[in-house]
């Protein structure tokens, strides 16, 4: 009997000798749909009219209960690693379906990072490259994976870690203590930049004057040009950061329903094309790689990482675009790739409006507009007009470049809200 | 006192404004009947003649639609479908004030063996929407899916359309039907009808057994989807129509557009969800609803009591998560109740999408794809999704040739699906066709042949189709013109290989 977790099966197989059990399989997940019970060994659950399974109760003993949710799949017998053939699978791998060993996998997972920055030709001998590191799952991975594949490869790159402190309490600092142990274990430069000391404004004191709604606006703003200026710092020539094929796909989906033409376009590129002054070239080598086999590649490797929700995110409207997303993965599990493959092959009709990069007037930074979004969005906050960088104002740019008051009607407008 | 009276009444009025005014919006005079989106209000002559305007409208800005051309309108009994020929007989009727100057036909495919209704349940189907057809006085085509089984190749080839007409060519079109008095010869066109031959029930069986081959609803639907179009497409060439108009709206474009992002056809969707469609060639697919929400729609024909008829399709009663259509769909909906600009803000961004290559028509053949005739979107560089996949499958099924291992044997297993392998027992049973076919193709009779056959043919299609053949059992079930379209571009290209050190321009098929 396959499940995608090894472990659970392996403990039901030893049940069926020793004591008397129950097993109830139902075919989609929380125990709902189709069910079948089971009390002792069954060689084709396919027999039973049981074609899939998508959870399983487990009644045994004293009253014990073991539900546990299983991914929706169908049930192949005897599992043996599909690329070694030797050893028995101990996964199954989200993104193909195959059942893979350990070592299959990390080679397998490996490999696959290899090849992406390979093809897409995302370094160059020698560069010095900044890796983002947040502490989280991604970011842990791509630091370990990045070491190991310079070193098997010999690419040839001199590895940073470079964080960004948001100020977030409860959360932040607790996963820099992530990055920072991260540094020893890969023995690897490490540079935190904080909001603090960039803009004069922390995380917390932002959301005290925004409110939990639009916060992840500020956030994302300002950690982008965080990046860019801590990487200036530490005189890398490329960044490389966590997103993985799930956060692209999400992107892609986002922009869609924000109908962001111009982002829609450039968020499937590897690598960001943008040439200017303080800007570094940022790439994503853990595109093509899923949510869910980064997470089981840091489990199996025991990888240290903080996995918390950030306290702020749940408002985010990129929510929704992420249910979709992982309701469409529960679906057909290729979907991630495919809503990737679709925004790389999206073209634009001649004709249709986009924005030119130019630069900001007042701090250099890139930008479409005459003042930057995270210079606007920092106007606002100082002038305690926290909606001044929400939604479109490009009007009032001119008198904010030259400092001119707001009449009473638009600040009146920009003010926060209570929610 | 009169001075307070007057400042209190300004004041006043302006209060009720902002609340929902029970004035119309436009005409400032009758009571509002509906309410489209907040603040739009309109009383029922208003919201009809916005209505009408702008069914005109989209027809006038597009200027696809030349005078005397037949058109087919395709009908599936819906209200969106219905609407649609609503406002085409509106445009036709006598006092339309610009009337429309087409030669409007319908057709309806009747799906009801493929979704499994019985064939009591589709004969009362088509006798009603056969009512709804000849109270229109336009010809009528009743096609059931069953004749998709019968189609020639030529379905999916690309017919060469008819010499690219600029656009100053519909202006002195429009000015030739004038002086030419074309209204007459529109106007009573003779009522005919081409209905239903009976549907042999191995034909349904044998429909039934090709969707039954698709493992997902997902591919299900989109595999229906497709055959229907086919169908249309047929019907239009063979009835001599020119143009086909679909019913879609536009909530379900949205919809749509977000579905197919999600199974992989971002090079297709200015195709799927734009105005025209010019993938057939000859036969240019059109959307004039497409500037409707499924909202207006529903107020439009419940108020001029424009009847539907409600057939159950493969999604009916289906859960949220039984396929990736009916999942965005609900996706799609939900959130337009909580953010009302939803639907149309996805809606605009199809508007500012265009096919990756415009297909000059000529001797791009092969680069079609086999079921959905859209450009091919496989052909990429390396660094790109459908690539790293490859390379996915690949690695999970190759030994690690860097593991601490024997490094003996590099491939334990081709990598060939596993899935196509299933079913092997149905080859020769379906009266030796396929036998003589696989001889034809080259190759051995059944299971051999049939591993590469399903490789063969992914290789004629683009990336979402490809999808929808691997959750297939078996391509085998796939109808006889596809196949076989698939063997001629097969030979085709095999004798292009051999012949290619003499071929001076690689890109020019010689078609």
């Amino acid at each position: 009997m396959a499940t995608e977790h090894q472990k659970p099966a392996t403990q039901q197989q030893q049940q069926a000798g020793v004591s008397s059990f129950t097993l109830v399989i139902y075919e989609q997940e929380n125990f709902q749909g189709r069910c079948h019970e089971l009390t002792g060994p069954s060689n084709n659950l396919q027999e039973a009219g049981v074609e899939k399974v998508g959870s399983i109760l487990v009644l045994c003993g004293p009253g014990a209960k073991k539900p546990g949710n299983l991914q929706t799949q169908r049930l192949a017998m005897p599992v043996l690693c599909s690329s070694c053939a030797e050893k028995r699978a101990a996964l199954k791998r989200p993104k193909t379906g195959h059942s893979l060993c350990k070592d299959c996998f990390f080679w397998a997972f490996e490999e696959e990072v290899h090849q992406t920055i390979v093809a897409a030709k995302l370094f160059k001998h020698g560069e010095i490259v900044g890796i983002a590191a947040s502490g989280g799952k991604d970011s842990t991975v791509l630091a370990h994976v990045m070491k190991l594949l310079n070193e098997r490869y010999d690419y040839g790159l001199e590895l940073m870690l470079l964080s960004v402190d948001e100020g977030i309490t409860g959360y932040r600092d607790d996963s820099l203590e992530t990055v920072k142990r991260n540094q020893q274990q890969y023995e690897l430069p490490l540079k935190i930049v904080s909001y603090e000391e960039l803009y004069g404004w922390t995380m917390d004191a932002i959301v005290k004057q925004v409110g939990l709604k639009n916060n992840c606006t500020f956030c994302g703003v300002f950690r982008r040009q965080a990046l860019d200026r801590g990487a200036i710092m530490l005189k890398v020539d490329k960044i490389c950061t966590g997103h993985n094929a799930d956060d692209v796909a999400e992107t892609v989906l986002m922009n869609v329903l924000r109908g962001d033409i111009a982002r829609l376009r450039r968020c499937t590129a590897i690598s960001t094309s943008s040439e200017g002054d303080g800007v570094v070239p940022r790439c994503k080598p853990l595109k093509y790689a899923y949510e869910k086999e980064i997470v089981l590649y840091a489990y199996f490797k025991k990888l240290d990482y903080f996995s918390t929700e950030c306290i702020y995110s749940p408002n985010a409207y990129r929510g929704y675009a992420r249910t979709f997303l992982k309701d469409l993965e529960s679906v057909r599990p290729s979907s991630i790739i495919d809503v990737i493959h679709s925004g790389e092959n999206l073209s634009v009709r001649d004709g249709v409006k986009m924005p030119v990069q130019g630069t900001c007037n007042r701090c250099g930074y890139i930008s479409s507009q005459a003042l930057c979004k995270s210079c606007v969005l920092l106007e606002g906050l100082n002038r305690g007009l926290p909606k001044l960088g929400i939604g479109k104002h490009h009007r009032l740019h001119g008198k904010i470049l030259s400092q001119q008051p707001l009449t009473e009607k638009e600040e009146r407008k920009l003010k926060a809200v209570d929610f | 006192m009169c001075q307070v009276d007057e400042d209190y009444h300004d004041q006043l009025e302006h209060a009720d404004a902002p609340s929902v005014s029970k004035k119309c919006a436009k005409c400032k005079e009758a009571t509002a009947a509906v309410v489209i989106r907040a603040g739009d209000t309109y009383c029922r002559d208003c919201f009809k003649e916005y209505f009408i305007h702008k069914f005109r409208a989209m027809l006038g800005k597009n200027r696809i639609i030349f005078p005397g051309e037949k058109v087919l309108l395709a009908v599936s009994g819906g209200p969106s479908s219905c609407s649609m020929l609503s406002q085409v007989q509106e445009g036709l009727s006598q006092n339309a004030h610009k009337k429309l100057r087409f030669l409007p036909g319908i057709v309806y495919i009747d799906e009801g063996g493929a979704v499994g209704q019985s064939v009591e349940e589709r004969r009362r189907t088509v006798a009603e929407l056969r009512a709804l057809f000849r109270a229109t006085g336009f010809p009528f085509h009743i096609v059931p899916l069953e004749q998709v089984l019968d189609l020639p190749g030529s379905v999916v080839t690309v017919a060469p359309s008819p010499s690219e007409q600029p656009a100053s060519a519909y202006k002195a079109a429009v000015d030739h039907f004038i002086q030419s008095d074309g209204g007459s010869r529109l106007t009573p066109q003779e009522e005919q009808e081409t209905s239903h031959p009976d549907v042999q029930e191995s034909h349904t069986q044998s429909l039934q057994q090709l969707i039954g081959s698709a493992k997902t609803l997902t591919a299900r639907e989109d595999l229906l989807s497709t055959l229907r179009h086919h169908v249309l497409v047929h019907t239009a060439r063979t009835e001599g129509y020119s143009k086909v108009m679909l019913g879609d709206n536009c909530t379900r474009l949205a919809v749509k557009l977000l579905t197919s992002i999600s199974l992989g056809r971002g090079a297709q969707l200015a195709q799927d969800t734009g105005f025209s469609d010019s993938r057939y060639g000859d036969i240019i697919l059109v959307r004039p609803m497409r500037d409707y929400s499924a909202k207006e729609i529903a107020y439009y024909n419940r108020m001029f009591t424009v009847s539907s008829v409600f057939i159950p399709g493969l999604d009916t009663m289906a859960t949220d998560k039984a396929s990736i259509q009916r999942l965005t769909e609900s996706f799609v909906t939900k959130l337009q109740a909580g953010f009302p600009s939803t639907v149309s803000t996805i809606y605009r961004t199809s508007e500012k999408l265009q096919t990756v290559c415009r297909s000059s028509s000529t001797a791009d053949l092969f680069d079609r794809c086999l079921l959905c005739m859209c450009a091919l979107d496989t052909a990429v560089e390396d660094a790109s999704a459908f690539k790293a996949t490859q390379i996915s499958e690949k690695l999970s099924q190759t030994k690690s040739p860097g593991a601490p291992r024997t490094k003996t044997q590099r491939q334990i297993q081709a990598p060939v699906e596993s899935e196509s392998t299933a079913p092997s027992r149905q080859c020769c049973s379906s009266g030796g066709e396929n036998c003589g076919r696989a001889a034809a193709g080259g190759g051995g009779c059944c299971s051999s042949a049939k591993l590469s056959e399903t490789t063969n043919l992914k290789s004629l299609m683009c990336y979402s189709c490809q999808l929808t053949i691997k959750d297939m059992t078996s391509v085998e079930r796939l109808p006889q013109y596809i196949l076989s379209e698939a063997q001629r571009r097969q030979r085709r290209s095999q004798m292009r290989e051999e012949i290619s050190e003499f071929l001076l321009d690689e890109g020019d098929g010689g078609d």
